[in-house]
């Protein structure tokens, strides 16, 4: 794993839930991990949500101190070119489709320094409404570079209906996935999917659900 | 049948969209803007009108305008840009408007917080403006239940000619949920008997109208309105009963806290104790025959809302106090937990028997 790695996609595909898995595995091997919550549109459900979690892992977690505030206002309070100075691994969520991705492309310039250390990827969910054609899924995958003035290296497919995701769930999406990769001419990166899922895929990336609604326990 | 991952928000768009809403206007306010964006991004390409109006007073008038000519047309927004919209909305029950408002809720009074709340109860179902009118709230507590119920608020504006509110909070409007679209609807009611759509100098002019010169007749409206409303209040309640059967103990919860309160109660039976739920889904009309059902071998009731208790109220003059009622609830876009509505639940029961 790279030491950088910038996670977007249209908001609700996954991403944080992704993030936080990746996170966690990290700390887990004994690495210094930092996740940040870049997210400057959504005003709660976001990475900020579990700093309990990052605490008891010993991830750090960098987000606005606005974050789950109602102060509504776009804003970074935290120093993304010292972060990715400073040793250590830097997982950065970006959250709120292109709009979102704006603020990244203020730190585009600091982090291209470390290009040959840093993924993006692009998390894809073939069962969001809007992303459910591979042709606009793309066309976002395209605004969000545009506004971050970033290229992405990779595609993850997180294709899930929430609680309704069987196995087969997973495996109908992974013609989707494979059809973004190959049209962006980026590798399919790997097919993450939860953890108690009968499943077996090569590249398959079984991960925990940490973003759930308030009523589960 | 084909499901899709949405967000509460955008789910209420869509489904807006698919039940023939041909005009939205709004003025963007946390936690409900992803429905205003959405509508931004397919409203046109669906035919239909978006406009960002320059406030919400603006946005609600332009809804009274687009209601008028008869097509169908909705604006939502979250509790403080819904005060404004108090107006617009009495106007429209004064002139027998069909129209559908969604009201995101958030913490209040004032400005707030943006997190998530149900404190415009009174407000929705008592007094969503002045003078002598109701308007249907619908509860929902689901992404799919905000779907269906869309299409229904739409239905039931046209069939009375009444705005709707569906009432929501923060937690249904951020929440991701799989849901099931209805086909697009192609036709719709015709309201060419009364709408200004055009008389081509062949009929009378319709008008649209809330000031009336004399007295007497302004009354004789009002009758004739509340005529309306009896049906309504006859015909429209709807609730869900959960595990009402035999509970000595009833929560009665709408919305988002429903959800909360209902994993509180399986916990509850799971280990004994004789608990139900009595969720809601209109909120005015109260379904009043239902809650009797609900709580026919109840002993006690505990209210669940995030407010500090106002939907207790319509609980009690159903009942007519006759079962002790508790409440409990969190305020100011604090949600509760299943834990604590589990122990309240437990303090109210003593426990399994």
């Amino acid at each position: 794993m790279k030491k950088i790695t910038v996670i977007t996609g249209h908001y609700g595909c996954g991403k944080t839930n992704f993030a936080v898995n990746q996170s966690l595995a990290l700390a887990k091997n004994g690495e210094k991990v930092t996740i940040v919550d870049f997210d400057i549109v959504n005003p709660y459900f976001r990475t900020a949500d579990f700093g309990e979690l990052f605490r008891k892992n010993g991830v750090n977690l960098a987000a606005s101190i606005y974050a789950n505030t109602s102060l509504d206002i776009p804003a970074i309070s935290f120093d993304i070119e010292r972060m990715a100075y400073e040793s250590g691994y830097l997982i950065i969520d970006v959250g709120g489709d292109d709009a979102g991705a704006i603020g990244l492309g203020r730190y585009s310039d600091a982090l291209m320094q470390y290009k040959d250390n840093i993924d993006m990827l692009y998390v894809v969910n073939s069962y969001r409404y809007l992303t459910k054609d591979y042709s606009e899924t793309l066309e976002l995958m395209y605004e969000i570079e545009e506004a971050s003035k970033m290229k992405h290296t990779g595609i993850i497919n997180n294709s899930n209906l929430g609680k309704e995701t069987t196995a087969q769930t997973v495996l109908r999406s992974i013609p989707y996935a494979e059809k973004i990769a190959q049209e962006a001419g980026l590798p399919l990166v790997g097919t993450a999917y939860r953890e108690d899922l009968d499943i077996s895929l090569q590249g398959g990336i079984p991960v925990k659900i940490y973003v759930k609604p308030v009523w589960e326990d | 049948m084909e499901r899709s991952l949405m967000k509460g928000n955008e789910a209420l768009a869509e489904a807006a969209i698919r039940c023939g809403c041909k005009c939205f206007f709004g003025y963007p306010i946390t936690p409900q803007t992803e429905l205003s964006a959405y509508m931004a991004k397919r409203m046109e390409k669906s035919g239909g009108v978006f406009l960002q109006a320059e406030s919400e007073i603006a946005a609600i008038n332009m809804v009274l305008g687009a209601a008028s000519t008869g097509v169908r047309a909705m604006t939502s927004s979250s509790s403080p840009g819904v005060s404004l919209k108090a107006e617009g909305i009495s106007y429209m029950a004064g002139s027998d408007l069909p129209a559908v408002i969604i009201n995101v809720q958030r913490g209040g009074p004032g400005l707030g917080s943006i997190q998530p709340a149900q404190s415009d109860y009174f407000q929705a179902t008592k007094a969503m403006g002045h003078g002598d009118f109701h308007i249907i709230v619908y509860a929902p507590c689901s992404v799919q239940e905000m779907v269906d119920t869309v299409t229904l608020a739409f239905d039931k504006a046209d069939e009375y000619r009444t705005p709707v509110m569906i009432l929501a909070d923060g937690l249904l409007g951020q929440m991701m949920e799989p849901v099931t679209f209805p086909e697009p609807k192609t036709e719709l009611p015709d309201k060419s008997d009364w709408a200004a759509c055009g008389h081509k100098n062949k009929r009378e002019h319709h008008i649209i109208n809330s000031l009336f010169l004399d007295a007497p007749l302004l009354e004789a409206k009002v009758l004739e309105r509340f005529e309306r409303y009896k049906a309504i209040e006859e015909n429209e309640t709807d609730a869900e009963l959960y595990m009402c059967e035999g509970a000595e103990l009833v929560i009665t919860a709408y919305g988002a806290s429903a959800r909360v309160a209902k994993s509180a109660v399986t916990k509850a039976r799971s280990e004994g104790i004789k608990a139900g739920l009595f969720r809601p889904k209109t909120l005015w009309p109260f379904p009043v025959k239902e809650l009797a059902e609900a709580t026919k071998d109840a002993k006690h009731i505990l209210d669940v809302e995030m407010s500090m208790g106002q939907m207790i109220y319509d609980v009690k003059l159903a009942t007519e106090c006759r079962i002790p009622t508790t409440f409990f609830g969190r305020t100011g876009g604090v949600i509760p937990t299943p834990a604590e509505v589990y122990d309240e639940i437990k303090k109210l029961t003593g426990g399994a028997q």
